[in-house]
């Protein structure tokens, strides 16, 4: 039997494994060159002012960000109050109360079609639905926005961390005649309280960013952002979005790169807070 | 041997035409069983011949799956406690579980046992304290881990994990203790231990011990119940199943002929 020579398969096999190599250097270089122009350009914009001013109108050369800071800190945190509990609620029921049913099914399923639904989408809904009846953009609005957004994936993040736990952990709790809710929040979620944390914190991640639906919502403002529930409220993403497309002036582009090397930094604190989190858990 | 069946203890749990299925697949037909008070009854049987199902019945843990239904009569205090009116928290207050593997809750040593008995009982501080250390005592796990109340759980071993389970267990008060296979996922000194307190127990509980293991069955029990393919092929006294059994199933089983 003639043998088949090696020279071609080997050559095949790094071949392979070079492109496989230079197709994952290509996604990291990406990443690696927007930090890099977002930190170069956004250094430029940083200064003690630009931290603790808030922003000023056009024509005025100066001004900061700090506004939009707590405005979009606000925002998201009207966001958080609003998503967590009831996306958690929401998970619980999927984990430990549907049972399996149709009902459950069909939540479970909406909940996966809204988690891919096109953010401005969201903010288009929310400007029809609270915007135009009272006739008031306000950050209030935003955070419902970013709430309908965190909401699924709040809820499946919960039902996935409770339908980890094994069940032997939920026989024991109800065998000592522990109602079924008390054994959810206090030993299920105690159980899984890390995944939980990250569930959270990455849903947070994932709309401090979003732009669109606060175009609709918070709008954006010059003062600082006290009338949260009224009036259009400062913040970050559109800002920039307003600072890097709206205006000519090369101080507000300036300013626009400060404040998206801010978000980039709180989403990449976030990010690297649920790694910590999650390794601990493990360790 | 028909003597001692005159002056038989009496009867705390009895089981009348117990039947189980999961889904349409029947696991239990017809189970009848008399457990006796402050009396070990060991459950055996080879893999999959209703034990735990059977023993899982007891306490209504069965019904967390919505697909599992058992009909039948499991008569328990004067009511059949598979009757809907029956509440649920104080059945299982009422009649405890251990479980195969030891499931320490995610809390300190204190907190697994204080947990369920704060809920159940009203007491001071000092008053749970007691209890507490009361409940590990009778575990004959508080020497062990009196200093180390307020480490979490599951840093004991494995055995240590089983007996905080059963103080955990014992410090509500019930009446009755199920235990599904309670050594199979501890060594041999966990083991020896677990069935030595086993033996401290049954001074104050009706214990229903399911194993696999038949030594266990033969040294730690009073009453020997054998399963196979969901019936009941008998069931008596354990001196009996072990030396002079009735059926032929029981003695092909207890020497190890099959199973």
């Amino acid at each position: 039997m003639k043998k088949r020579g090696l020279f071609l398969r080997k050559a095949l096999n790094n071949a392979t494994a070079a492109c496989a190599f230079l197709a994952t250097c290509a996604g990291v270089v990406f990443l690696f060159w927007i930090l890099y122009t977002v930190i170069s350009m956004g250094v430029t914009g940083l200064s003690w002012s630009f931290l603790i001013e808030p922003t000023k109108p056009y024509g005025i050369p100066d001004g900061g960000i700090a506004n939009a800071v707590i405005g979009t800190f606000l925002i998201t945190m009207g966001a958080v109050a609003i998503a967590v509990p009831t996306g958690m609620l929401g998970g619980i029921y999927l984990a430990e109360f549907s049972n399996k049913s149709r009902l459950g099914k069909t939540i479970r399923f909406s909940a996966n079609v809204m988690m891919g639904m096109p953010s401005i989408l969201v903010g288009l809904f929310v400007y029809t639905l609270i915007v135009i009846p009272t006739g008031k953009f306000s950050g209030f609005a935003g955070s419902i926005a970013l709430a309908i957004i965190m909401f699924p994936v709040v809820l499946r993040t919960t039902e996935d961390m409770l339908s980890m736990v094994p069940n032997t952990l939920r026989e024991s709790a109800l065998a000592l005649g522990i109602p079924r809710w008390k054994a959810t929040l206090a030993l299920l979620f105690r159980e899984v309280r890390s995944g939980l944390v990250t569930g959270v914190l990455l849903a947070v991640a994932r709309v401090s960013g979003e732009t669109a639906p606060l175009l609709f919502t918070a709008l954006w403002s010059d003062s600082w952002p006290a009338g949260y529930f009224t009036q259009p409220t400062a913040n970050l993403t559109v800002t920039i979005n307003e600072y890097a497309t709206n205006s000519p002036y090369d101080e507000m582009h300036i300013r626009a790169w400060g404040a998206a090397l801010l978000v980039t930094a709180a989403i990449l604190v976030l990010n690297i807070c649920c790694r910590t989190i999650f390794r601990e858990k493990k360790s | 041997m028909k003597q001692e069946t005159q002056n038989k203890p009496p009867v705390k749990l009895s089981v009348r035409n117990l039947n189980f299925f999961y889904g349409d697949h029947q696991a239990l037909f017809n189970n009848d069983l008399d457990i006796y008070e402050k009396k070990v009854t060991a459950v055996i049987g080879p893999s999959g011949c209703g034990k735990s199902t059977h023993l899982r019945t007891y306490n209504r843990i069965f019904e967390l799956y919505r697909e599992q239904k058992a009909t039948g009569v499991i008569q328990y205090n004067g009511q059949n406690l598979l009757d809907n009116s029956v509440d649920l928290l104080e059945l299982r207050r009422r009649i405890g579980m251990i479980f195969q593997k030891p499931t320490p809750f995610p809390m300190s040593v204190f907190e697994n046992v204080a947990y369920a008995l704060r809920l159940h009982y009203k007491l001071s501080k000092s008053e749970l304290a007691g209890r507490v250390e009361k409940a590990l005592r009778q575990a004959a796990i508080w020497d062990e881990v009196k200093d180390k109340l307020h480490k979490p759980g599951t840093s004991l071993s494995g055995g240590q994990q089983q007996r905080l389970c059963i103080a955990r267990a014992i410090a509500v008060e019930p009446d009755i203790l199920l235990m599904d296979e309670p050594t199979s996922a501890i060594d041999p000194v966990g083991t020896l231990k677990v069935e030595n307190l086993i033996e401290e127990l049954k001074k104050d509980y009706t214990i229903v011990i399911v194993t696999h293991n038949m030594q266990q069955a033969a040294r730690v029990s009073d009453y020997t119940a054998f399963f196979y393919k969901g019936y009941i092929v008998e069931f008596d006294e354990t001196e009996v199943i072990f030396t002079r059994p009735q059926n032929k199933q029981t003695e092909d089983y207890i020497t190890g002929r099959f199973g």
